[in-house]
């Protein structure tokens, strides 16, 4: 892969990045940085700007505002530099499925102008990476959602990139399958790789070692996964579980002392500003309305609590109201 | 809630073959009102052909399934009248609106005016959908298209609710939303089955099927399923999580050590034992080590050391 760089090298710089389609603000001011080896997850709801953040990054959007530098190149300035030195997966997964592992892999090699004894290593090593070196005369129509997962990535890597963008791209593959890709991002970024990924799965954003939240166009957070639970939230959460969560859920939505409540499985999370504080209330509305609870206690946020307090807030107040 | 009513669904000895391969075999299960049942498995273990079974829409090769007291195979048309199924891709009208859609469904199913206007409302507005009443299908995001998929599946009341990956490319907001909606009919009883690749979703669910190869592996509660875990986990959060996982992986007692962003979650034997042993070793080699906790494991955990074998993808 890329020889190893200095931890310190910035691979993404982003200032003030701001992307506008008429009067609408799509990226409105986005700045950060991102270093080699380092995994950013972009999270965000549908329509936020998470993708078009990414087209901006990669060189296929020129930005409207601001200025971004990739693999030290500006993309505005030298789009098609930029694209020589980031590899791009996205939730599609772009194979063509009537040709070979290997004929894609060559396809791809030759596009990003990958020849000769090099290409001839690059592919041995996707082949390897995606665990296909017995399959590489199958068709791609043939493998199952994980196998074509990590085929897609070994393609987008044909080129050695400094940088890998992925594009949701684990959407419909299973649990095992997924872990495994993991697996691969972080070989990858052990060696010196950067990689920005998009995902709307929390277990997910948990893999990345900084997440930034995005809504509305704007960069609202940014940090480790236990930084963003330790200190974006406002107030605690309160964990109630009970055999009647839906009924629970009536009768807390709205009350006094609660910010908001979300189902969780058999429990609920309370968002209240004081747990300590709060709590007797909420035993007595819930006594009040005759609901029996097992356990009630505070807990540490989960990232999906932060997500939706910092992303949602008006939206959770909205379905809230009767 | 509490007294044990006869179950909703009852499914037994259910068996799908696909030329010679057996998609689904020997399924046994009952359901009750007011249950989110979930399916998670690997691709291909049988999720969809589950469903499609259970929707009435696929004949079994073997096997019965009674739904409300009606033989789902013997009398399709009438369990289906109980049924509502969602399939991975609902099949919405893109170029109407997204009062049209709901109209088509409630008019499909048979639904009163006074009735079906309330029903629409309430849905609408538990989803935040109601400010887009006006727009196409075809110009709502994939979120709201699940969303709007979700009203019309519900526009008629049903017993059983059949959810195929409903929530695939939703974002967590809107997933919410959805598991909101869910909630409510829980409350008013009835009978969900949910197939799901994702595992926080899964967590959501009253119980869970761990499908593999169209067999039900294991089947419980997510809290009883967690407990058959083998091994615990240790979660350390460190910023040097690379070489710590190095460090941990060669340790004795530790059967696993994964990477998760900030932190490594190593899955040992015997946390109480192991805990001073890696932070010495860990000290030893010079990584600086934040809190060190043990964690519960998660489904995806239980999942991935359950269902994983070797050399499968």
């Amino acid at each position: 892969m890329t020889s190893p760089a200095p931890a310190s090298e910035i691979r993404i710089a982003a200032d003030k990045l701001t992307k506008r389609f008429g009067d609408f603000i799509a990226v409105n001011a986005v700045s950060f940085e991102a270093r080699a080896g380092e995994i950013i997850g972009f999270l965000g709801p549908n329509g936020a700007g998470k993708s078009t953040t990414i087209r901006i990054l990669t060189g296929l959007l020129r930005p409207s505002g601001g200025k971004a530098i990739v693999a030290g190149f500006d993309v505005a300035r030298s789009p098609e530099r930029v694209r020589e030195h980031i590899g791009y997966m996205s939730q599609k997964f772009s194979l063509y499925s009537d040709l070979s592992v290997m004929e894609n892999l060559r396809f791809f090699g030759g596009v990003y102008g990958v020849k000769g004894a090099r290409l001839e290593k690059r592919l041995k090593f996707a082949v390897g990476m995606a665990g296909l070196t017995d399959r590489t005369d199958a068709l791609v129509a043939d493998l199952s959602g994980g196998w074509k997962q990590r085929l897609a990535l070994g393609c987008a890597v044909m080129h050695e990139p400094a940088i890998l963008f992925l594009d949701e791209p684990t959407s419909g593959v299973d649990p095992a399958s997924r872990r495994r890709f993991w697996d691969l991002i972080y070989s990858l970024a052990g060696e010196g790789v950067s990689v920005v990924i998009t995902t709307h799965y929390m277990d997910e954003a948990e893999y990345c070692n900084r997440i930034a939240l995005i809504n509305a166009g704007k960069l609202v957070a940014l940090g480790s996964p236990s930084e963003l639970k330790r200190s974006a939230i406002h107030g605690e959460i309160l964990l109630v579980e009970g055999d009647n969560p839906g009924a629970m859920l009536e009768a807390l939505e709205g009350a006094p002392a609660v910010r908001d409540v979300a189902p969780f499985g058999s429990s609920l999370h309370i968002v209240v500003d004081d747990a300590a504080r709060d709590r007797p209330a909420i035993e007595a509305l819930l006594k009040q309305r005759e609901l029996q609870w097992s356990r009630i206690e505070p807990i540490k946020p989960t990232l999906e609590d932060v997500f939706v307090q910092l992303v949602g807030g008006d939206r959770a107040k909205g379905a809230a109201a009767p | 809630m509490s007294e044990p009513a006869k179950p909703v669904i009852e499914v037994r000895n259910l068996t799908k073959r696909f030329g010679g391969a057996a998609a689904v075999q020997g399924l046994t299960l009952d359901c009750a009102k007011g249950e989110v049942f979930g399916f998670v498995g690997p691709d291909g273990a049988g999720k969809t052909t589950i469903m499609r079974l259970l929707a009435a829409v696929m004949t079994p090769d073997e096997g019965s399934i009674v739904i409300e007291g009606v033989d789902v195979v013997g009398a399709p048309e009438l369990a289906r009248s109980h049924i509502s199924y969602m399939p991975q891709r609902f099949g919405l009208y893109e170029d109407l609106t997204v009062d049209e859609n709901i109209e088509f469904f409630a008019d499909l199913f048979g639904i009163e005016r006074g009735m079906r206007d309330e029903r629409a409302a309430r849905l609408l507005g538990a989803s935040g959908m109601t400010p887009f009443r006006k727009r196409r299908a075809g110009q709502l995001s994939g979120g709201m298209k699940q969303k709007l998929g979700l009203t019309c599946s519900l526009i008629h009341t049903p017993k059983v609710l059949l959810l195929d990956e409903p929530t695939a490319g939703v974002d967590p907001l809107s997933r919410r939303d959805f598991w909101r909606i869910l909630y409510g009919l829980r409350a008013e009883g009835v009978a969900i089955v949910i197939a799901t690749s994702y595992l926080d979703e899964a967590e959501r669910c009253t119980r869970l099927g761990l499908l593999r190869q169209g067999r039900m592996a294991y089947c419980d509660t997510p809290e009883a399923l967690k407990r058959l875990m083998p091994g615990e986990i240790i979660a350390i959060s460190t910023q040097q999580a690379r070489e710590a996982r190095e460090i941990i992986a060669s340790l004795e007692g530790v059967k696993g050590a994964i990477l998760m962003g900030d932190s490594v979650h190593a899955v040992v034997d015997d946390a109480g034992r192991r805990s001073a042993e890696l932070k010495a070793a860990l000290d030893r080699a010079g990584v600086l080590v934040g809190d060190m906790e043990r964690i519960a494991p998660s489904i995806e955990d239980l999942f991935v050391s359950l269902l994983t074998t070797e050399g499968k993808g």
